[in-house]
């Protein structure tokens, strides 16, 4: 297990230009565990951790790391504990698989210092952990859309932070390498220790990989808490606006959304929804 | 940091993924020094040919200070200074063409395409031929200009989204404008003479002094391992803004200072060479083809572009019945390429 670092939002307010996205938001992240950020389209769920990563300034309130502003923080040590995979990194043309992953070192290493054996070996372990390690030597252009993202993680793993932000990390992929990496990720957790926080479009996937859920409308948290204490009709349906039926998941055994809309209903079934 | 379960085989396989990425980082160990060898060969061929060819003996003897009949005119007022000038000239361009290259991640963006060399020459005809400025203080004129058509060109493009193809076409816009300042101040000035308006034109190493190569050499000696180092803060940029944040990278800050250092050193050269045509926009997508992807360009695209150069000048001055200037070779060479990319970007659609 890792140190256990806490970050926590503070009456947080942030947005683009004068239009505020986040508003007022107060969360903290609990330490080594798995949070999923949930929310409908432009609800301010991907601004939230944008702010949180120190990507956008907050307007108001305040982002803390171990009781310090992560803006006053130095931004290559905050890099060596807070890491963040963007929705839609670039590859540069042509790279090696094992040079992208190696640029995750950056934070580790100094102005004229060359590379380490902890580098590499920081290395290895992420192609391990993301399992591709026979991958290394491939250009990341050759790649199918799975391989890539987990290129990325890869990338994200190597940069060894203690808390890990992905911003949508499942996006463009079909749902078995959505599983996949979420498995990922929650082997990560499980094995260091690592705090995980993530936005997920699907809330299905969401309830059953977070261990706290997090809900968001319009740039305000509704609902925050383990996925079978907080996860209701009524949540879901003021969450996205959207009828809806809570089953348990036969798999997990965990809350479980189905969608209601207006065709394909039986009506024995909408007869017993609990709205 | 923990360390994930021991497997068996970590450390064989730390020395594999260590192996490949020795292997690709001695390519471009390997392309700089075959680059600096030949930029070396180049420089002495300068040196030595000309209308009468001088032995390494006479031009040694001209570099200790001993007095050659002949050589001592020749090699040391003219071959030296121009062959000095060139390479020092072609560093520069290719360092900033690639800085812009990479950081803007689109081969079109190289301050000679996006209109930079422009500015800097306009600011550079109109102080020398108009206003009869000294060397020197024409040369931060030029900077000046530089800068200020970058800043344009960046305020004019920013807001919205793909900032980056709107960025190009705009700075294509603002040097073709820029281009116009040019031949229009040529036009006009009184004591018209095609070398002095070869020069801002297409670029020449015609009439280089020694008096040009010390501020160039300088501005390179600062500049060009200020690129360096900032190389590795490049690198994390390249995968854009939000990831670069993340790895720690102040991203602003970083961009400011590749542009101003880039900007500085297409200015100074363009000041005392002119704008040769296409060496920024070519040496950077050369030695990514020879030294493999992913690892830093800066270096050995300083060295391909003074090889450009140099190279080219040899051509323009001995190859045809005419002497033509550098920048008509280049630029004879970049065209194709320009067309290429430009045909290539409209099949896609985007900007890239």
């Amino acid at each position: 297990m890792t140190a256990q670092h806490q970050l926590t939002a503070e009456a947080l307010v942030s947005g683009y230009g004068n239009r505020t996205i986040v508003d007022g938001v107060d969360l903290e992240l609990a330490a080594g565990r798995i949070t999923v950020i949930v929310g409908a389209n432009a609800c301010g769920k991907s601004t939230l951790l944008k702010t949180l990563a120190r990507l956008i300034k907050p307007t108001s309130g305040a982002v803390v790391l171990d009781g310090k502003l992560i803006s006053e923080l130095h931004t290559k040590q905050l890099a060596r504990t807070l890491g963040l995979l963007p929705q839609q990194p670039i590859a540069p043309e042509g790279i090696a698989v094992a040079d992208l992953v190696g640029r995750g070192r950056h934070p580790h290493q100094k102005l004229f210092q060359s590379w380490t054996t902890d580098d590499d070996r920081a290395v290895v372990e992420a192609l391990d952990a993301t399992g591709i390690a026979d991958l290394a030597d491939r250009s990341v252009d050759e790649l199918s859309g799975g391989q890539r993202q987990r290129v990325w993680i890869a990338m994200a793993l190597a940069q060894q932070t203690d808390i890990l932000l992905l911003d949508e990390p499942t996006t463009f992929l079909d749902i078995a390498h959505q599983v996949e990496v979420l498995d990922l990720l929650t082997d990560l957790n499980h094995r260091r220790g690592t705090t995980i926080v993530m936005v997920l479009h699907d809330v299905n996937l969401a309830i059953r990989y977070a261990d706290t859920i997090v809900a968001v409308k319009d740039g305000k948290v509704l609902a925050m808490g383990e996925p079978s204490e907080v996860v209701t009709c009524t949540l879901i349906e003021e969450v996205f606006g959207l009828p809806n039926s809570i089953t348990a998941d036969p798999v997990s055994g965990k809350p479980m959304v189905t969608p209601i809309g207006r065709h394909h209903v039986r009506l024995t079934q909408s007869a017993t929804h609990p709205s | 940091m923990t360390t994930l379960p021991a497997t068996p085989d970590i450390a064989a396989r730390t020395a594999l993924v260590r192996a490949g990425r020795i292997r690709r980082s001695r390519r471009r160990v390997l392309v700089m020094v075959v680059l600096a060898v030949a930029v070396l060969a180049l420089l002495s061929a300068v040196i030595m040919i000309g209308n009468t060819i001088y032995p390494v003996s006479d031009v040694l003897a001209v570099i200790r200070g001993e007095s050659v009949p002949g050589a001592s005119f020749t090699v040391g007022t003219l071959r030296i200074p121009r062959a000095l000038v060139g390479a020092l000239a072609g560093l520069a361009f290719g360092a900033a063409g690639t800085t812009f290259q990479t950081m803007l991640r689109n081969p079109l963006a190289s301050p000679d395409v996006i209109g930079i060399s422009a500015g800097a020459s306009a600011a550079a005809v109109v102080c020398l031929v108009v206003l009869r400025w000294s060397g020197t203080a024409t040369m931060f004129a030029a900077l000046i200009a530089g800068v200020a058509t970058a800043a344009a060109i960046y305020f004019a493009a920013r807001g919205g989204e793909s900032t980056g193809g709107r960025l190009i076409l705009i700075g294509i816009g603002i040097g073709a404008m820029l281009d116009s300042v040019v031949s229009y101040t040529i036009q006009r000035a009184a004591e018209w003479d095609v070398a002095v308006a070869m020069r801002w034109l297409t670029g020449s190493l015609n009439g280089s002094r020694w008096e040009d190569v010390l501020p160039l050499g300088i501005a390179v000696a600062v500049l060009l391992p200020a690129l360096a180092l900032l190389s590795r803060q490049l690198k994390a940029l390249e995968l854009g803004d939000a990831a670069a944040t993340s790895l720690g990278v102040r991203v602003d800050h970083v961009r400011i200072l590749l542009i101003l250092a880039a900007v500085a050193l297409t200015c100074f050269a363009t000041a005392t060479t002119g704008p040769i045509a296409f060496v920024a926009f070519l040496a950077g997508p050369i030695v990514s083809r020879l030294v493999g992807h992913g690892s830093s360009l800066t270096i050995p695209a300083a060295l391909m572009g003074a090889c450009l150069v140099l190279t080219s000048d040899l051509i323009g001055q001995f190859a045809f019945d005419t002497r033509f200037p550098v920048g008509v070779i280049t630029g004879i060479l970049g065209a194709p390429y320009l067309l290429f990319l430009l045909i290539r970007t409209s099949r896609r659609g985007g900007s890239s």
